[in-house]
């Protein structure tokens, strides 16, 4: 039996190479945290304990407008965004085998791109190694760069000096773009953004993000806008990884795309 | 309610859903819809912050220099430049249109 066979290999180098591109959003992340108000001891406990990058930007996006009164909304909002895991989870279940320890070992690191590298491998061993590596390697490039922006942004003190308050627009919509790859995702997209910017000056911080989630109800219950053929789960969520993966590999779109 | 509170309480939650999803029963792996709400959820919602992020403030609603900083964003993601470089280069231009324009 060898250790280094073709798979293996091939899930590491996917890995290595995601792990690396994911890990430097760390520093926008761990900068835009401590200028919503957080401390560096905040900033990097919501990094190690959280660990779901979409989450902790809305949950310190939704802080910088509103504030701790936002608490809720904060919590709500980083909540929701955190249903996908819960999708990829019922995903990387059967790859990651029973026991109790690496079961929670591996929900901690179920995230977009740990999911998105298994899912891109063929072999069952690869989508192990493929999860673990990825996982392993995010979850201590991100805490790493997290701490490394918050100082940065502690030093950098004023905000909007330095456009931090339009890099948290531009982080967001980074999250975002790559899920924009058909029709029903633009039109919830586009119809969600006007329903937040028409409610924002009515309703409290926060509230209109959570207002337009609605629309994503509303629309994924009666399928409007999307295919008529029936996915499985399993397969949104591949189209989704890969999606994700491309971005984020760039150069590497190879990698993604032989899994689909 | 204190900020260690938010983040302690929004940890776990995001947490708790990782978990749940390990407990779920592999047969419901085959209907389309809770995957396909899930998906537009995150969708939904990371466009919603991008918009409140871009004319939200504490007043209402402020168009500035984030607007124009949001459309360079969006140029450069087109033609996939990295995320970091769009993020500085997003932060550069409003830090430039207000060092030029005031405010």
């Amino acid at each position: 039996m060898r250790f280094r066979d073709a798979e293996t290999a091939s899930a590491l180098r996917a890995a290595a190479s995601v792990g690396v591109a994911v890990s430097a959003y760390g520093v926008s992340f761990g900068a835009l945290a401590v200028t919503a108000g957080l401390d560096v001891w905040q900033t990097c406990v919501l990094s190690l304990l959280m660990f779901s990058g979409g989450s902790q930007f809305a949950l310190i996006g939704v802080i910088a407008s509103g504030g701790l009164a936002a608490g809720p909304a904060a919590i709500a909002g980083a909540a929701l965004l955190g249903t996908r895991n819960a999708v990829y989870a019922m995903r990387m279940g059967p790859i990651v085998g029973p026991g109790l320890f690496r079961r929670v070992a591996a929900a901690h690191l179920t995230i977009d791109e740990s999911t998105a590298v298994s899912t891109a491998q063929t072999t069952l061993r690869g989508q192990r190694v493929g999860f673990w590596a990825t996982g392993i390697l995010i979850f201590i490039g991100w805490n790493l760069t997290t701490l490394l922006g918050a100082v940065i942004g502690d030093l950098l003190g004023d905000v909007s000096r330095w456009g931090l308050d339009a890099a948290a627009a531009a982080a967001f919509l980074g999250l975002l773009w790559p899920r924009l790859v058909q029709l029903q995702p633009v039109v919830v997209a586009v119809a969600a953004a006007v329903v937040a910017v028409v409610l924002t000056p009515w309703l409290p911080a926060g509230v209109p993000v959570l207002a337009a989630a609605g629309v994503a109800v509303v629309v994924g219950l009666g399928n409007w806008f999307g295919s008529r053929e029936a996915h499985t789960l399993a397969e949104e969520v591949a189209t989704d990884s890969v999606a994700t993966h491309d971005a984020h590999l760039g150069e590497h779109r190879h990698d993604g795309g032989e899994a689909s | 309610m204190t900020l260690w509170l938010i983040i302690i309480v929004a940890s776990l939650a995001c947490l708790a859903l990782k978990l749940s999803g390990y407990l779920v029963p592999p047969a419901f792996m085959e209907r389309p819809r809770p995957a396909r709400v899930a998906n537009l959820l995150t969708v939904a919602l990371l466009a919603a912050l991008v918009a409140t992020q871009a004319v939200g403030s504490a007043e209402g609603l402020v168009l500035d220099a984030r607007v124009p900083a949001l459309f360079v964003a969006a140029v450069l993601f087109s033609v996939r430049v990295p995320f970091i470089v769009v993020i500085v280069a997003a932060a550069a231009t409003a830090a430039a249109i207000r060092a030029v324009f005031g405010g």
